[in-house]
């Protein structure tokens, strides 16, 4: 290392990690280097350390020597500012500058003239970036690009995005180095594949840093009755404020907004010492968040109450303590939530799992054992979007002319579609130019012109200019602003929830009792609440399913009672009830119990595969009772089982189960379901088929929402293989529908057989997902008809009640 | 059961019409079909500014149109206005929409283009007869927009009414019907067409008296008075 770096580490009272060797010699080598590592340790320091070196040491400094990608603008700035310490202590002659979406449009411009030598920056800014003709010139100097938090991009939309740019960044600067940062994945192999210039893992040489202190975890036992139901954890308040009590500082992870809001509520109740107790989650107003964040910097907060807003990113010196609440849901997101205690690597870091119900006792042991095995989980990325490329060829067209060939050996050089095939390519490829439909009426109006040398170029500036403002991946649901009567905007719901309030409502929001007073034109008007019945803010798609991984532990421990014995005495209780009631789920095949209630035949099914796959196999099971005649009425899907009811007993369960759900059935269904018609919007703004910004204004997300719906419906009569419908259904599979777990239950249940047992009542065990029906929300598919039958029916059931009883007070307007 | 049944009844200043899952209006005594905001061409209008969508909007109207008429064989069939998106929309019908447009009105007694703020002058080349202003026939007056004023037996379109109601916690929002027995408002028919609000000031404002919302649902329409009604978010 050269003296003046050696002599700042040293200042420091630092020694270089052995990673940060390893990291230098890499880039000595010319080699692409992924660095895995655990929070903390200097990770970044060793992504940048190299460059700084080479550009201390260069005699010509001309151009943008390194580039820095991260999936937060806040980290980008973050390390901006960590990286100015180094470079003005060392004396470096070194700019470094930050472009992001809030990057100022004057500095933007003036970047794009004389660019600094290290440039932080976003996936999108990036791709903004590459789609100006002079991105050609602006990237040629390149030597390297780092990419931050790459566990967090692989597998993503913005993943696809950043990989299909680096592709081009490669061939306007061969020589570049790429380098990844990560912490520690279940797939190391997929992620240098992703990181990797030519798709392919060997080329790229991995990095492991140390291992941390194997930290100190415990699951609360709670003194409190532990519900049988539930997500929010509010019974342990009290234990968990003793605990914020005797520790530091702590940051207590939730796994949704409304349970972040609810026990942000629930600690301030019991908060008799007036500890700093903050709150932290997505929806609240950016200026809200970083104070937040501040705070926290400066250790002015006992805790923070926080949703994975806080899972990546910005260093903090000293917290004590992690609490999770609820179980993590898979053992990957644990380590990655308990790193951001102590965040050095010679201090254990010390956590606190808090279970919200018995079910999750299991789940949170089974992700400490999993933890303490290092077994990770988490799905290795998967095939890149369609809609992502299409967003991605129109940008590269709006640089500079290509011709088919060209484009597609670059884009098979990006792992996400390395297996690409041709045919495909071409169908997204005149998506892009004409729309890409059979019926050709549009060829006046192309995007793209195929001129007579081949190549492709795009048709007018115009094109150009609205596609630079649709630029991204990741579409927001419609959400509203919220604002204090003549104050400050303290966040933003769900224009869903926000349809339900009527003036006068209360609800729980940025930690506060506010009330409804109304609509405006584009936000909803609160004012503070004096007290009342609060409802709580819903937020779509808050809670994801727990993984195989977890999924697997948990059932190898029900089925083992000689391991039941460290748990807790209430959930051991539990679980001895089931086997004398009913027996404990197999952990291969499938435990059905049947029994009457109230008139009606429940079926509670023991499968484990996780809620959105529990979503479709409720609504494949219930099409398929149907037509069974056995009238079924209702399902409910927690992460472990269903429950389904219907009028009468089923009994062929072999034929209930059957793999062959998922031909036909799942195939109309899908074709009807809302899941789809989301995930169809979001490919169609990813595509550009429809855009979230005209130049001048935006559209608001309930826009877009409405002409997707209707752009979905006239496609899927007409042109059903139409490209973007073929994405939106290989996003929804792997996604909000998750076939692949459907389809891996259903080969455990075929191999492993099926236990039916018929009880008399309801087992112990299948108490808590009884518990859920009627509280949880309908299902996100119910059919609108039944919907609207059910509004109608009980509205002419009031009309006959006030017709029939009390006194008439309607008046009939004729 | 008869599909016919699954509409909703409306008495509307005196005369009995049925608002029909289409979002169509048939008045049985007269053997009339009432169709409003057709928007044909819609999505190449789109196009033009480069914006592809799927060039399949006006045959799916059309085709959704000629399956009403099919059900139905009225004698008279009233377009309300904004039949054709805009004053090019016709040219850019491609030949087999054209085509279709020219079977059905054929296929009536009677046909009526009345024009709307959209194509104040719809295309004389594809059958039926084009009404500049309003249409009066007995009890009921046609027109594209209602008058300001109430005004009895009154049947309009060009609000794209929808309206949205809660249920178990879901927000269910569809075009629908307004009417409060003296004026109907009809739901745009066209395929790419979007809505307005009910409970908004220009659609309120019209029924100082309220009104019901006829919700079409996929296969039947259902019916709310205005208390049970959400407001637009």
């Amino acid at each position: 290392m050269p003296a003046r770096f050696a002599d700042w580490f040293a200042g420091r009272g630092w020694r270089p990690h052995p990673h940060q060797h390893a990291m230098r010699q890499a880039a000595r080598d010319g080699a692409h280097a992924l660095l895995i590592a655990p929070t903390g340790g200097g990770k970044t320091l060793a992504g940048f350390l190299p460059s700084l070196i080479d550009l201390a040491e260069a005699a010509e400094r001309e151009g943008l020597h390194t580039l820095y990608v991260s999936p937060l603008k806040a980290l980008a700035v973050d390390i901006a500012r960590n990286l100015t310490a180094p470079v003005e202590e060392m004396g470096l002659p070194v700019r470094v500058e930050t472009r992001t979406g809030d990057t100022p449009q004057n500095r933007r411009k003036r970047q794009r003239e004389d660019p600094p030598h290290i440039l932080l920056t976003t996936p999108e800014s990036l791709a903004l970036l590459v789609s100006y003709p002079d991105a050609a010139e602006f990237f040629a100097s390149l030597k390297t690009v780092v990419v931050d938090e790459a566990h967090a991009l692989a597998g993503t939309k913005r993943g696809d995005q950043l990989a299909l740019c680096l592709a081009r960044l490669q061939r306007l600067a061969p020589g570049m180095r790429r380098v990844g940062l990560s912490a520690t994945v279940a797939w190391p192999e997929a992620l240098a594949e992703w990181l990797s210039p030519t798709a392919d893992a060997a080329s790229v040489r991995r990095i492991e840093g140390g291992g941390a202190v194997e930290p100190e975890i415990r699951i609360l036992d709670t003194k409190e009755r532990l519900p049988w139901s539930g997500h929010y954890g509010l019974h342990a308040a009290p234990e968990i404020y003793q605990e914020i009590k005797r520790a530091g500082t702590s940051i207590v992870f939730v796994n949704t907004r409304a349970q972040a809001e609810l026990l942000f509520q629930e600690l301030w109740r019991v908060n008799e010492d007036k500890l700093a107790i903050a709150l932290h989650h997505g929806s609240l107003a950016r200026e809200q968040r970083r104070k937040v964040e501040a705070a926290m910097a400066r250790g002015d907060l006992a805790a923070v109450v926080a949703t994975s807003s806080l899972d990546l990113g910005i260093d903090w010196a000293a917290v004590d303590l992690v609490i999770q609440v609820g179980p993590p849901k898979g053992v990957s997101r644990l380590i990655q939530r308990i790193g951001r205690a102590g965040h050095r690597l010679d201090a254990p870091s010390r956590a606190l799992l808090t279970p919200c119900n018995r079910f999750e006792v299991l789940e949170c042991r089974c992700a400490i054992e999993g933890l303490r095995a290092r077994t990770l989980d988490g799905e290795p990325p998967k095939p890149g979007g369609l809609d992502v490329l299409a967003q991605h060829i129109l940008g590269l067209a709006c640089a500079a002319p290509f011709t088919a060939d060209e484009l597609f050996a670059e884009i098979a050089c990006a792992a996400p579609y390395k297996e690409l095939d041709r045919e495909t390519f071409e169908a997204v490829l005149r998506y892009v130019a004409d729309g890409g439909y059979a019926l050709k009426t549009y060829d006046r109006w192309r995007r793209l012109f195929h001129k007579a040398d081949g190549r492709y170029e795009v048709a007018s500036p115009r094109v150009a200019h609205r596609h630079r403002m649709n630029i991204g991946t990741i579409v927001e649901s419609p959400t509203l602003k919220v604002r204090l009567k003549r104050g400050a905007v303290l966040g933003e719901v769900e224009e869903y929830f926000a349809s339900q309030l009527q003036p006068g409502d209360s609800f729980v929001f940025a930690g506060q009792l506010l009330r409804f007073d109304g609509m405006r034109e584009s936000w909803i008007e609160v004012s503070r609440a004096p007290g009342g019945e609060p409802k709580v803010p819903a937020y779509m798609g808050g809670r994801m399913p727990f993984t195989t991984h977890l999924s697997e532990r948990v059932r190898a421990v029900l089925e083992d009672p000689s391991r039941w014995a460290d748990l807790p005495e209430q959930t051991r209780e539990w679980l001895r009830l089931q086997q004398w009631r009913s027996v404990m789920p197999p952990r291969d095949g499938l435990l059905v119990e049947t029994f009457p209630r109230a008139e009606k035949e429940y079926l509670v099914a023991y499968s484990f595969a996780g809620r959105n796959a529990h979503q479709t196999l409720g609504m494949l099971l219930t099409r398929r009772m149907e037509r069974m005649g056995l009238r079924p009425l209702g399902f409910v899907a927690s992460d472990y089982v269903i429950a389904v009811w219907s009028l009468h007993l089923a009994d062929d369960m072999a034929a209930l189960f059957d793999e062959d759900m998922l031909g036909d059935d799942l195939e109309a269904w899908m074709e009807e379901s809302s899941l789809m018609r989301r995930t169809f919007r979001n490919v169609a703004v990813v595509a550009g088929l429809i855009e979230r910004k005209l130049p001048g204004t935006e559209k608001t997300g309930r826009q877009v929402t409405f002409s997707a719906d209707l752009i979905y419906d006239v496609l899927r009569r007409h042109e059903p293989d139409h490209v973007l419908l073929r994405a939106a259904r290989d996003d929804a599979k792997g996604g909000l529908i998750d076939v692949g777990r459907l389809a891996e239950f259903l080969r455990r249940t075929a191999a492993g057989g099926i236990v039916h047992r018929r009880l008399d009542r309801v087992s112990p065990l299948a108490v808590p997902i009884l518990l859920e029906v009627g509280k949880e929300q309908v299902a996100a598919d119910a059919a609108v008809e039944d919907l609207l039958e059910e509004a109608s029916a009980e509205l002419e059931a009031a009309l006959i009640e006030e017709a029939m009883g009390g006194p008439m007070h309607a008046e009939l307007p004729l | 059961m008869s599909r016919v049944s699954l509409g909703a009844e409306i008495a509307l200043n005196g005369a009995r019409l049925t608002a029909e899952p289409s979002g169509a209006l048939y008045w049985p005594a007269r053997e009339t079909l009432v169709v409003a905001d057709l928007h044909l061409e819609k999505g190449s209008s789109f196009a033009r500014r480069g914006q592809l969508l799927p060039p399949y909007d006006s045959r799916t109207t059309l085709g959704l149109l000629a399956d009403a008429i099919t059900r139905r064989r009225p004698a008279r069939v009233i377009c309300l206005g904004d039949s054709f998106h805009d004053a090019d929309a016709a040219d850019r019908l491609c030949e087999e929409d054209r085509a279709a447009v020219r079977r059905l009105t054929a296929a009536c007694d009677e046909w009526i283009w009345i024009a709307g703020n959209h194509d104040p002058a719809p295309p004389g080349d594809l059958g039926g007869r084009v009404v500049c202003d309003a249409l009066t026939d007995g009890p009921l007056v046609f027109r594209h927009e209602a008058l300001a004023q109430p005004a009895a037996g009154e049947v309009s379109g060009h609000y794209h009414p929808k309206a949205a109601v809660a249920q178990r916690g879901r927000r269910i929002s569809a075009r629908c019907f307004v009417e409060d027995g003296r004026r109907a408002i009809l739901p745009a028919f066209g395929a790419y067409t979007g809505g307005l609000n009910v409970l908004d000031r220009a659609i309120a404002g019209l029924y100082a008296d309220g009104f019901r919302a006829h919700l079409l649902g996929p296969r039947k329409v259902y019916s709310f008075p205005r208390s049970r009604l959400l407001r637009a978010v």
